[in-house]
């Protein structure tokens, strides 16, 4: 089931959260949210569950427009909001229950549904427990149990891991991933590394804009048209090396690394690769190539060049 | 409907979970059986088979109880942002206010069959006129419906259930009195207007047991713009923040 986001524009006062933007998610696809603080991610995915109506625009979630159909689309939505509310005071098995019945789950199927969720995200131990005695990560389980309850076709998750420990995110992100597979899902995250691990497509969103749009290769390659390679080199010491490969053309620029003796951080020219020639530079001098490593450019650094100013 | 039955049933559940139900049955009962039976203008000293000592007692004890329960009803969900989960589900606004309305009612309603042995009791005892209990019952229902809305909507205006308390209680003590006091200081046209706001000559119009439809419609128009006014505030979230 796709989203269709066109044109939305949403004001808080004198303030333009989002400024008209468009964008497209189809069936199958997780798409990554990503943005500095503020930058408008919470009030897109807002609007797409029907919480705030847009100021501008409209969006559509297979076919239903978020103005003149919300209750279809918020069937079609399972939703984890930013710092996953849920009612403390209710024990686990009854607010999967009330959320079940919200959904218009059928009633013989409630039951088998809540099963279900309590196996995938692991609440086996914790359902009958109420949810202000569970831990932050059972609260996210709760979470996530309850966005999945009626078998939603899209998923919109603003920080499913926001507090989790390393192995709680690992699991989750599995999850997100299997999910993923079949249905479409739109997650935002200021983790970079989150995104880049469960998401297929990012979208680097700053100041209510739309500021890339791409897989996280795309962007690297929008970003850095570079190549930097970490090279180690024995049988030569650090001075005769340095010089010899300031002779080859492909190479703008040589660092040499503190840490090792004779060891370089290698800058090609743009659109230009100099492993070959440093391999056939060693050959011919008789030095041996003991590393070479490409280096890859951070999507933290894209991340930072596309959202400062 | 079947939403804001949903909503309803979790409503009232809470209210057990939370202990405040109890608390407010225990309390409510107490309060009117010891006024009812025991002391001041109890049935035994005004030596009549007769409620009224009870429906003057329901009715303040209800002024300050209902407050207590509604201030959590919205604010706290503002607070701890349910609210966004809540009407990210298949619900619209109105749903979610008439379902925490009539959870809410529902209560209130189980609080005063349990003062229902009071009225057989008394019957046994003397004479009774049928017609002013169910009456004054009548009357007590409408007014804790008008008390329920009014605290419902100070509880979608803040997020600090304090607040939606000293507001509620604010809001009725201009119905209850303060117009109370205005009818009685003016004459003609403005006392008449004064008159009519006020939540107190209506009241005891119905408990005197005269069901008159302009009370009637009195305490419901006023419920449905304290209902209206809340959804106004739930929709407010979309105007700016």
């Amino acid at each position: 089931m796709d989203i269709v986001v066109e044109n939305l524009t949403k004001t808080y006062g004198p303030q333009r959260a989002v400024d008209n933007i468009s964008f497209q998610v189809k069936t199958g696809e997780v798409l990554g949210f990503l943005g500095p603080n503020g930058a408008g991610k919470t009030t897109t995915m807002k609007a797409i569950t029907c919480f705030l109506s847009p100021t501008d625009g409209d969006i559509k979630v297979g076919g239903n427009s978020v103005l003149s159909n919300p209750d279809k689309v918020k069937k079609l939505i399972g939703y984890l909001p930013e710092m996953n509310p849920l009612y403390v005071e209710m024990p686990v098995i009854d607010y999967l229950k009330f959320v079940a019945e919200l959904q218009g789950i059928h009633k013989n199927k409630i039951r088998e549904r809540i099963k279900e969720m309590v196996t995938i995200c692991g609440l086996e131990g914790e359902k009958h427990k109420k949810i202000s005695e569970l831990s932050k990560g059972y609260r996210q389980r709760v979470g996530l149990a309850q966005a999945l309850i009626h078998d939603p076709e899209v998923l919109v998750l603003d920080e499913p891991t926001a507090g989790l420990d390393p192995n709680q995110i690992a699991e989750i992100r599995a999850l997100i991933r299997s999910i993923g597979r079949s249905k479409t899902v739109v997650l935002s995250s200021h983790i970079l590394a989150e995104v880049e691990a469960t998401c297929d497509r990012i979208l680097i969103i700053n100041k209510g804009k739309i500021v890339a749009d791409g897989t996280a290769d795309d962007l690297r390659k929008r970003a850095h048209n570079r190549e930097v390679l970490r090279i180690s080199i024995e049988g030569a010491d650090s001075n005769t090396a340095f010089q010899a490969l300031r002779a080859v053309d492909t190479i703008d620029l040589i660092d040499p690394l503190p840490m090792k003796e004779c060891s370089f951080e290698i800058h090609s020219k743009n659109d230009a690769t100099s492993r070959k020639a440093i391999f056939s530079l060693c050959v011919e001098k008789g030095w041996f190539l003991t590393e070479m490593t490409p280096i890859e450019t951070k999507l933290e650094d894209i991340f930072r060049e596309l959202t400062v100013n | 409907m079947k939403q804001i039955w949903i909503i309803t049933k979790r409503e009232l559940k809470a209210f057990f979970d939370s202990l405040m139900a109890y608390i407010m049955i225990v309390a409510f009962l107490g309060f009117t059986g010891f006024f009812t039976w025991l002391y001041g203008a109890d049935v035994f000293f005004i030596n009549q088979a007769s409620l009224q000592s009870f429906f003057s007692i329901s009715y303040w004890t209800l002024f300050f109880f209902i407050p207590a329960l509604t201030m959590r009803l919205i604010a706290e969900e503002n607070k701890s942002g349910t609210i966004e989960l809540l009407l990210t589900k298949p619900v619209n606004d109105w749903q979610v206010v008439m379902g925490k309305f009539l959870g809410t009612l529902l209560l209130i309603l189980i609080a005063l069959a349990m003062t229902i042995p009071y009225y057989f009791t008394v019957s046994s005892i003397g004479k009774i006129d049928h017609g002013a209990v169910w009456s004054g019952y009548l009357g007590l229902i409408l007014m804790s419906a008008t008390y329920i809305s009014i605290g419902l909507f100070a509880s979608s205006i803040t997020s600090n259930q304090i607040i939606a308390f000293l507001l509620a209680i604010f809001i009725g003590i201009i119905f209850h009195i303060i117009f109370d006091v205005l009818a009685s200081s003016f004459t003609g046209l403005l006392g008449g207007i004064f008159s009519y706001l006020s939540i107190n000559s209506h009241y005891e119009s119905i408990s005197r047991g005269v069901i008159d439809s302009k009370d009637l419609i009195y305490f419901l128009s006023l419920t449905f713009i304290c209902l209206f006014s809340t959804e106004a505030f739930l929709a407010k979230r979309n105007l700016s923040k």
